[in-house]
This record gives structure tokens, C-alpha cells and sequence, in this order.
């Protein structure tokens, strides 16, 4: 399965979300991985990729959080 | 407390008791539907520390002290404090400039927009009108890729600056020294005028690290509210501001501060057209870095320098407005506000355009 991973670290809100937006609009379904370094950017991935119908999860890593949705 | 706070009813928890204390704060003494505004206590603390020296309008506004520290002492406390900077640290400082520009010709920042309406003042109508529609150029910029780049981590001693900072503040404000040649000054404080009027010390701070508390968990914006709105259709912070003005609004009810109408309201004037295009200047300005004067200051609690330089470009601009005649007053705009207003939104829509440039 082709992962999708979206490098959203270091950007100001709302850009994580807008990047995730745009590879989430042009597939079905998969896994897409979403990395961003602040708790608020998580959850805002989080809950932008929940509210568009992905499960969402999160590991953690190295001063980094990889945020995972599938589908 | 702290997971409801992190819920999705975080918000509009964190927006209710915000509302109370702002209009509670204006029955301890703040000025009329000025609780909290973050800009004009900017504003106020520019003032106090002689970068302006508009009389009416200087004060070390421990609220904002509190804010910084609060959301600071959040951020430790829950593992959150993250320094971080780096993303165009120049361009940030002209937003936060022509943010405050902007916002001194509206007179208040969007919390401000929000409180005036909650006590009854119609003229915010048009700010908020005005602010929206900022936000709304913004999200087009957004949508096309705006982006002023990445942060980068950075030492975890950077964060220091502006918590340190904050307690400067308070110590000058406790110290009060006034050593200048007509027995005032170095800092200085209005003896009359909007500036003069203030809750005390210990309540003002108090309110200002419990707000910083709530808005760090709750991550409380009253610009990121109407941009998901808009941009994604998501109510998650809009809920917030909802709450805000609500309780803002029964607490003014309550208190006897609810006045409708659009004359003779509080620091307001009933220049529609700059109400509007002031706040239209402030709505691009903060959407463009990103979130609203408030998030700024929680933001810098957490660590990031790049909010603070904001914060920064805002001391500046409001030094620059009442020195220059940019800013407004109950009587309407200054004298050269119009062309200061027109001069930003060409700086920010040329920021907009210019770094439209993030590639997939």
C-alpha cells in the first residue's frame, strides 16, 4: 500500500491542515501520514482528517509527532 | 478540568469564562467594553514605556503579563512548551505593525470587536463585518498556498524571552520608576483618559494568567475561529467566541453595562466605512501569521519567537500610530489613519501575493 506523508512541521496554523486537505481531496482511501510538531497541529490534523472521515491516531517521535489517518 | 478544556467543548468552556472575567474586569475598571483587548493594552504598555506619548493611553497592562506567563506555565506544566522560530521573523513584524495600525484605526482588537458588541456598541457591527471579510482574503491566499515557512526548533532557552519579558513589565509597573526631568517617566501613566482607568494589580494579573491558562488548553482564537468557519466549515473554535460574547453579554446585562446604540459608546467612533476597512487591515494581517493578537501572546508563551516578533511588530505599530496620528479616537479617525490603513492592506496583500509560493 502506497503511503502518502505530508511534512507539515514548522508551519503556522492553518497550513497543516490545508496541506493535509490537499492530498486527503485527491484519494479515496489509504494511508496518509502527516507530520507536524505542535500538540495544537495534531489535533487540529487530528480532527480536520476525523471530521473528513479517516481514523486518526499518532505516534510520537523524536521532537516530531507523525499523525497517521487511514481509510 | 484540563480534558474538557482539551475536549471539544474546550472552547466554548474556555470562551465563557473569558467573556465573564472581561466584563468583569470593566467593573473593577477597566474601560467601557475594553475587559480585555489585547491591542489597545499593546497599546497601552507602548505608551507606558514612552514609545508613544499619547497621555490618555499609558499603562502597563499586567493582563497581558499574565497572559504570556499563564499560557507559559500551561505549556511547562503539560509538556507543551516547544521554542520555535524562524518563519520569516521580518514580514511577521510588518503584520504585527499594520495589524495594530489597523486595529487602532477600528479601535480594539477582534476580542474587542467581539466585547463591544456583547456591552451593546452597534459600531463594532461593521468592525466584525470588516474583520471577517479579512479573514476571508486571507483563506483565498491560503488556499493558493500562502505560507511564510517553516519554523524551526530552536534552543530550548529561546522560549525565555518573552516570559522574562512579561515579568519586567510587572516589575516596572510595581517599581514604577519615575526618575525623568518633569518628575515622570521613564515610564509613564495616564493620569486621565482610557489609560487611567484600570482594574487593580493583583485582579488584572489574576484574570490575565487565568486567561493565558484557558486560551493555551482550550487554544482559543477569535480569527482561527471565523477561518475554519469559512476555510473548513469546522465550528471547533467558533464555538468560542460564541460563548464569549454571550457571556460577556449576560455579564454585561447583569452588571448594568449593556448600553445599545451607536452613539457616545466607550473608545468607539461611528466612522462606518474605517470601522469596517481598519478591521478588514487586522482580519488579513492576522490570518496571514496565522492567528489572532491573543494566540499571539499565548503563542509566545509557549516558546515561539515568531509570535513574539509579532507581538513585537504590534508594540511598534501602536507607538507609531499615536506618534504619527494613525490612530482613532471617540471623535473618528486620526488624521493620516485613512492613508496608514490604505498603506497596510497594500503590505499585506503583496505579503498575500508574494509568498504564495508553497509547493507540493
Amino acid at each position: 500500500m502506497e503511503i502518502k506523508t505530508v511534512d507539515a512541521r514548522g508551519l503556522s496554523c492553518p497550513q497543516p491542515i490545508v496541506e493535509t486537505k490537499k492530498v486527503l481531496d485527491k484519494i479515496s482511501g489509504g494511508r496518509v501520514e502527516v507530520l507536524v510538531d505542535t500538540v495544537t497541529s495534531r489535533e487540529n490534523v487530528l480532527r480536520f482528517g476525523r471530521n473528513a472521515g479517516w481514523q486518526g491516531s499518532f505516534e510520537e517521535s523524536e521532537g516530531f509527532f507523525k499523525v497517521i489517518l487511514e481509510k | 478540568m484540563n480534558r474538557v478544556l482539551m475536549s471539544k467543548y474546550g472552547p466554548a468552556l474556555a470562551g465563557t469564562i473569558i467573556g465573564v472575567i472581561a466584563a468583569l474586569l470593566v467593573k473593577f475598571g477597566n474601560p467601557g467594553n475594553m475587559g480585555v483587548c489585547v491591542a489597545c493594552f499593546t497599546r497601552d504598555v507602548a505608551g507606558a514605556l514612552g514609545l508613544h506619548r499619547a497621555g490618555v493611553v499609558q499603562y502597563l497592562r499586567p493582563e497581558l503579563a499574565g497572559f504570556i506567563l499563564g499560557s507559559f506555565g500551561s505549556a511547562l506544566l503539560y509538556r507543551e512548551y516547544r521554542p520555535r522560530g524562524g518563519s520569516s521573523p521580518m514580514i511577521r513584524f510588518g503584520l504585527g505593525f499594520f495589524a495594530m495600525v489597523g486595529a487602532l484605526v477600528f479601535l480594539g482588537c477582534p476580542w474587542r470587536a467581539y466585547l463591544r458588541l456583547a456591552g451593546g456598541d452597534l459600531t463594532a457591527v461593521a468592525g466584525i463585518a470588516g474583520l471577517t471579510t479579512g479573514i476571508a482574503i486571507g483563506i483565498m491566499f491560503l488556499y493558493r498556498g500562502f505560507s511564510l515557512g517553516a519554523a524551526r526548533q530552536n534552543p530550548k532557552a529561546a522560549g525565555y524571552f518573552m516570559p522574562l519579558l512579561a515579568i519586567a513589565l510587572l516589575a516596572l509597573l510595581v517599581i514604577k520608576p519615575l526618575f525623568g526631568a518633569e518628575g515622570t517617566g521613564p515610564i509613564f501613566f495616564s493620569a486621565k483618559g482610557p489609560g487611567s482607568m484600570h482594574a487593580p494589580l493583583i485582579i488584572s494579573l489574576a484574570a490575565g494568567l487565568l486567561v493565558g491558562w484557558l486560551a493555551q488548553r482550550s487554544r482559543f482564537c477569535t480569527v482561527g475561529a471565523i477561518r475554519d468557519l469559512i476555510m473548513l466549515k469546522d465550528t471547533h473554535l467558533f464555538k468560542g467566541i460564541f460563548a464569549f460574547i454571550v457571556a460577556a453579554f449576560l455579564t454585561n446585562l447583569a452588571l448594568g453595562q449593556f448600553n445599545p446604540g451607536m452613539e457616545g459608546q466607550p473608545i468607539a467612533h461611528t466612522m462606518h466605512l474605517w470601522n469596517f476597512l481598519g478591521m478588514v487591515l487586522s482580519g488579513l494581517a492576522f490570518t496571514l501569521a496565522g492567528g489572532c493578537p491573543g494566540r499571539m501572546f499565548i503563542m509566545s508563551g509557549e516558546g515561539d519567537s515568531d509570535a513574539g516578533i509579532f507581538i513585537m511588530g504590534m508594540l511598534v505599530g501602536a507607538a507609531f500610530a499615536h506618534n504619527f496620528s494613525l490612530a482613532s479616537s471617540g471623535a473618528g479617525v486620526g488624521a493620516y489613519g485613512i492613508p496608514a490603513t490604505i498603506a497596510g492592506l497594500v503590505f499585506c496583500l503583496a505579503v498575500g501575493t508574494l509568498f504564495m509560493n508553497r509547493v507540493d
